[in-house]
């Protein structure tokens, strides 16, 4: 066990910087380097803290870090935080991820505002993943949401007010559900347990509950959940909201706050209903797969790269969906890496569409074309980002959605097959869009355009690096991130499937 | 000797990375250089791994680098399986892969990209590489990737002309398909406990897998089988990638990454050998695959069409022969035909050169006059694929069709008429380059020249090769043969040919002849006139309209259910979302300023949302 002081400060951090920079003037140099060196130095934070994990010690708690403090007892409310090797890793990717946007989001990167509340979703989000609490967990996701809404509705595109709306209320009323979820679990286990009114995950873990109990628990925390990552059918606040977002807003929802839903899905809605899993699953594999095909399929004819993002995350999410409820160690293994490895893709993919539209006003693919030749450098970030989807071994995703599909085949081999055609659907709307943007004869004024500077290089090496590195060497992961999941399927299936 | 064997395989990692690391005006001198260099060290590593594995007692030498996909119950390592095959392999990958460098530092002269070419021509050779050492599949796969994205990136190599950029996608698409095969396979092979290691597999497959499972694997490996090594359905591909440069063609879609699919189903003998319908069924597919191929090629009338589907004919073959469990007779005809095909597209490249980019047969004409060096080698590459005596051709074809008589007389029979096939359209190709009249003279404005030396030297020495490649294996030695070192590869069984000597000795009478015979009546009938249309169906001038059948039946229906969603998506969530959006803004409309207002709204509903929580327990509590 370490100490509780390294949780406390990555909630403190951004919380510090947040108010520093809101205190600056307008148009200020010095509140964007202020707002850049405390996200630098959170992402520094969190991977110390991830280097100290104890999660590769065999047969150890895999929780860490650990630090209860009861906030109000009649409430139940609590400072319940603690880290295990799934939240470690997601706690990584959100540091890093809210580090590369903001460096990348040039479009109003001097306003205090904007930095506020970007480090703000950084705060929110990190509290969500180090949560060990339902309650506490339930209320940083609810929040989270108020940066976004402001950081699109403020900054965005055209549509970008709109677009905020549709989403606010879309995610908000997928919340609703959730709360009296939460609720209702916190009073049963009170009921049953005696005692003071507790959220605390370990406590909730063992609540005894009928099977029709659990199943409304798991729908109504899983409904919340679903409109977060978001799974199909629920998706459809995406399409406008990336569209319309700022690159750092977007990156962070698309890259970290997504994986709130997963997540959730993982760390929540199965161990805290575990008697639900057996009914739920065939739906959620059922939609999983959809969203597999669903999203390949659409995204195949996006004509713009934010939209084609939006429906390849449906489907790197459908198979995230299908590795967290199979039920297989591997496969929930393998979602875990895939979350991280989406992540970090897509904020890459989004300081490249960043890029493009500074220089051609949007990225559109049927007006850009021809890029090949003048910008070589960045064609070949787009590339990264690209194959790592499809799942080419040697780079990140192929690690993820392996260990996914052959889990997952295990104990639902039909699933899993069909669900393998989305590596060919991948292949497809990738090399595309690839095509129409970068090959082909050269449009008139790409001749003028200017390749990767050395900021967008230097924000997106570090993208290119660690897909690599998390394909080539994944075993740091995967001892701090399997452990904890064996946990929770030993949980949820106590009898039921190991491998 | 392992030793060897890692450096045999980073040599070329080596050449990739200092290559990526060279400034962009480096000389072509000093890229080619570094680049064949690296290719050359990796052939001369190879020689030692071989040596090494002929000194040794065990015939298989596991060298394990690092723990690489490792969680639960799978076990991925990287490491290498040093055994006859793999070591067959390494060397003529590395061998051809050397001369092609070489050849290729004078082809891509003055190209734009010189040094880009050559880093993915080495990273090309360290993946297939790879893909042959690798002591797993999952690491297998890496390598099977990893020739895809290079055969991507060089087929699309002249990106900015469209056709080029389009067959580099439908080559790594089809192969992408073919992959579902190769994923499915290692799903059900790991389900059922045998592991994913070769000599796990070997080891369990007969005890873990039931008729029915390995059945299945071994039709899902016939699908990866077919993606990369173009075999009915999914060969359409290669054709099409002769857009890119004729080197890669050379290297990439004739040599060694098209029959990797070949290897990959002799590696897994064990599971083969559990299957007698899986095996049937790949004998069929590799002999229909020969036979339609070859039909193709005898009405194409681009140079490197021909050969591209030339070359599926020949892995055909070499599918058919592993279907009949002729093992050695597969990798003798794929070492043969790693000769006398890369001589034939080397030469080709020679001829297109030497006609400033001309590829159509219909232009050339009389080119052994002005080629004295690419005419007599490009003879040797064509004597050797009509399977004349004494050419290696000859004698790789006649292993194949002798394993193929001895199972089923049926599929023989199809393998000697596309053995006239070949015979007849090579013949075509030969007497419409190199001899009739010079027909290029009304389109080229100056006198053709021979290539320079770094491209003729390797025509010399795989000429030699395709000549004496024959030596490998003769049907009247029995040891010390490559189908005996082949064969003594754990799982992968000498086949009982089943043909007594004099039968051995018919087969091979009947191949001779029936290579003359396809032979002169090409010479007959093309020896006199290029354009003979009613020799040129217009069915198999479009490929059996295969191209079209999946256009229709797959490429346009999905297309247009992928834009109806599309736009069904977009409608749902205007009508849905929007509707209750707009009700809601409507409402707020009322407040003088708009937006503040909504702002303010749903800062409200927020708070208000997360202070219910508050009131409820508040109220429970009191």
């Amino acid at each position: 066990m370490h100490s509780s002081w390294w949780i406390g400060a990555l909630l403190l951090l951004p919380l510090v910087g947040a108010l520093l920079v809101s205190l600056s003037r307008r148009d200020s140099v010095n509140a964007r380097r202020a707002a850049l060196a405390i996200s630098g130095a959170e992402f520094l934070l969190a991977v110390v803290t991830a280097l100290l994990y104890n999660g590769h010690v065999a047969q150890a708690s895999t929780w860490d870090f650990a630090a209860k403090w009861v906030v109000s007892a009649p409430l139940g409310l609590s400072y319940n935080v603690a880290l295990d090797g799934i939240s470690v890793a997601l706690v990584l990717l959100s540091t890093f991820v809210a580090l590369v946007a903001m460096a990348a989001d040039r479009t109003a990167r001097r306003e205090p505002a904007y930095l506020v509340w970007q480090l703000l979703s950084l705060e929110f989000t990190v509290g969500a993943f180090v949560a060990h609490d339902l309650l506490l967990f339930f209320i940083f996701f609810e929040l989270v949401l108020v940066p976004s809404y402001f950081m699109v509705s403020g900054w965005g595109g055209s549509g970008a007010r709109r677009a905020a709306m549709k989403f606010f209320l879309y995610t908000f009323a997928g919340s609703a559900p959730a709360l009296v979820a939460v609720i209702y679990l916190g009073v049963l286990h009170q009921h049953e347990a005696g005692g003071a009114l507790t959220f605390d995950y370990s406590a909730l873990s063992s609540t005894v509950m009928t099977t029709s109990q659990a199943v409304g628990i798991f729908l109504g925390l899983a409904l919340a959940f679903a409109v977060k990552a978001p799974l199909w059918p629920l998706h459809s606040w995406s399409p406008a909201t990336y569209g319309e977002a700022p690159v750092a807003a977007g990156a962070q929802l698309a890259a970290t706050l997504s994986k709130l839903g997963t997540y959730g899905l993982l760390r929540f809605a199965l161990p805290l209903a575990p008697l639900a899993v057996k009914e739920v699953t065939p739906v959620l594999l059922v939609l999983a797969v959809i969203a597999i095909l669903y999203g390949s399929l659409v995204a195949a004819v996006a004509q713009d790269l934010r939209r084609l993002l939006v429906f390849s995350s449906v489907a790197q999410m459908g198979f995230i969906t299908l590795g967290v409820m199979s039920g297989s160690q591997l496969a929930l293994t393998g979602a875990v890496v895939l979350m991280v490895v989406h992540g970090v893709a897509t904020v890459g993919l989004f300081v490249l569409i960043g890029a493009l539209e500074r220089r051609r006003g949007s990225a559109r693919l049927d007006d850009v074309r021809g890029l090949q030749g003048s910008l070589p450098v960045l064609g070949g970030f787009v590339t990264v980002v690209a194959f790592t989807t499809i799942g080419v071994p040697g780079l990140g995703g192929f690690v993820g959605e392996f260990l996914i599909l052959l889990g997952a085949f295990g104990v639902h081999p039909a699933y899993a097959a069909i669900a393998t055609l989305g590596t060919v659907g991948a292949a497809v709307y990738w090399l595309w869009a690839y095509q129409r943007a970068f090959h082909g004869p050269a449009s008139d004024t790409s001749g003028d355009l200017v390749d990767a500077t050395t900021t967008e290089r230097l924000l997106l090496w570090p993208v290119v690096v660690l897909v690599v590195a998390l394909g080539v060497l994944p075993a740091p992961l995967l001892s701090r991130v399997s452990p904890s999941v064996q946990q929770i399927v030993a949980h949820v299936t106590p009898s039921g499937v190991s491998r | 000797m392992s030793h060897a064997a890692l450096l045999t395989l980073l040599a070329p990692l080596a050449g990739f990375l200092v290559l990526l690391t060279l400034k962009k005006d480096s000389s072509e001198r000093l890229v080619g250089t570094i680049a064949t260099g690296a290719v050359a060290l990796s052939f001369l590593f190879a020689l030692i791994t071989w040596v090494g594995l002929e000194g040794r007692s065990s015939r298989e030498v596991t060298v394990t680098l690092f723990g690489w996909i490792s969680t639960g119950s799978l076990h991925a390592p990287v490491a290498l399986l040093i055994d006859p095959l793999s070591v067959t392999m390494m060397l003529f990958v590395t061998g051809v892969s050397a001369l092609i460098h070489l050849y290729s530092t004078a082809y891509m002269h003055a190209e734009r990209d010189y040094r880009k070419f050559f880093a993915y021509l080495n990273l090309f050779v360290f993946s297939m590489l790879v893909l042959v050492m690798a002591d797993n599949l999952v690491m297998t796969f890496v390598g099977w990737e990893g020739v895809g994205v290079c055969s991507y990136w060089l087929v699309a190599f002249y990106y900015d002309r469209d056709s080029a950029a389009s067959a580099g996608k439908k080559a790594f698409v089809y192969n992408r398909v073919g992959d579902l095969g190769l994923l499915i396979a290692m799903f059900i092979l790991f389900s059922h406990q045998t592991g994913l290691g070769y000599l796990q597999i070997a080891a369990s497959a007969s005890s873990h897998l039931s008729g029915a499972a390995a059945t299945w694997v071994v039709l899902a490996l016939l699908l990866g089988a077919s993606g990369k090594s173009a075999q009915i359905p999914l060969f359409n591909w290669l054709p099409d990638a002769m857009e890119g440069p004729t080197p890669v063609s050379a290297l990439i879609h004739a040599a060694t990454m098209v029959t990797a699919g070949v290897y990959l189903l002799v590696r897994l003998a064990p599971v083969l050998a559990l299957s007698s319908g899986g095996r049937t069924t790949i004998a069929v597919v590799g002999a229909l695959t020969a036979f339609v191929a070859a039909t193709i090629a005898t009405s194409q009338k681009d140079i490197k069409k021909v050969l591209a589907f030339s070359t599926v004919s020949q892995i055909g073959y070499m599918v058919l022969a592993v279907g009949v469990g002729a093992y050695g007779a597969a990798i003798f005809l794929m070492v043969a035909h790693a000769f006398f095909k890369a001589l034939l597209f080397l030469g080709s490249g020679s001829v297109i050169h030497a006609l400033d980019g001309e590829q159509d047969l219909r232009r050339m004409g009389a080119l052994s006059l002005v080629l004295p060096w690419t005419y007599p080698t490009f003879l040797v590459g064509w004597l050797a694929i009509s399977g004349l005596p004494p050419f290696s051709g000859f004698f790789a074809k006649g292993a194949v069709l002798t394993g193929a008589y001895a199972h089923n007389k049926t599929l023989w029979a199809l393998g000697v008429v596309t053995a006239v096939l070949t015979a007849y359209y090579m013949t075509r190709l030969f007497v419409l380059t190199f001899r009739g009249r010079a027909r290029y003279r009304e389109s080229l404005g100056h006198e053709p020249h021979e290539s320079p030396l770094p491209m003729v030297a390797p025509l010399v020495v795989l000429a030699v090769a395709a000549t004496l490649a024959g030596a490998l294996d003769l049907p009247w030695v029995h040891q010390h043969t490559l189908d005996t070192f082949i064969t003594s590869t754990v799982g992968v069984n000498a086949s009982s040919v089943g043909v007594s000597s004099t039968g051995q000795w018919t087969l091979a009478l009947i191949d001779a002849v029936v290579g003359l015979i396809g032979l002169s009546a090409a010479f007959a009938l093309w020896r006199s006139n290029a354009v003979q249309p009613s020799l040129e169906p217009r069915f198999l001038e479009r490929v059996w309209f295969w191209d079209d059948a999946y256009d229709r039946v797959l490429g346009r229906p999905l297309t247009r259910v992928a834009t109806e969603t599309s736009h069904v998506d977009d409608v749902v969530v205007d009508r849905l979302v929007e509707g209750v959006a707009g009700r809601v803004g409507a409402s707020a409309a009322g407040v003088k300023k708009v937006q503040t207002g909504l702002v303010r709204h749903y800062a409200l509903g927020m708070t208000l949302g997360v202070s219910l929580i508050v009131v409820y327990l508040v109220a429970r509590v009191g």
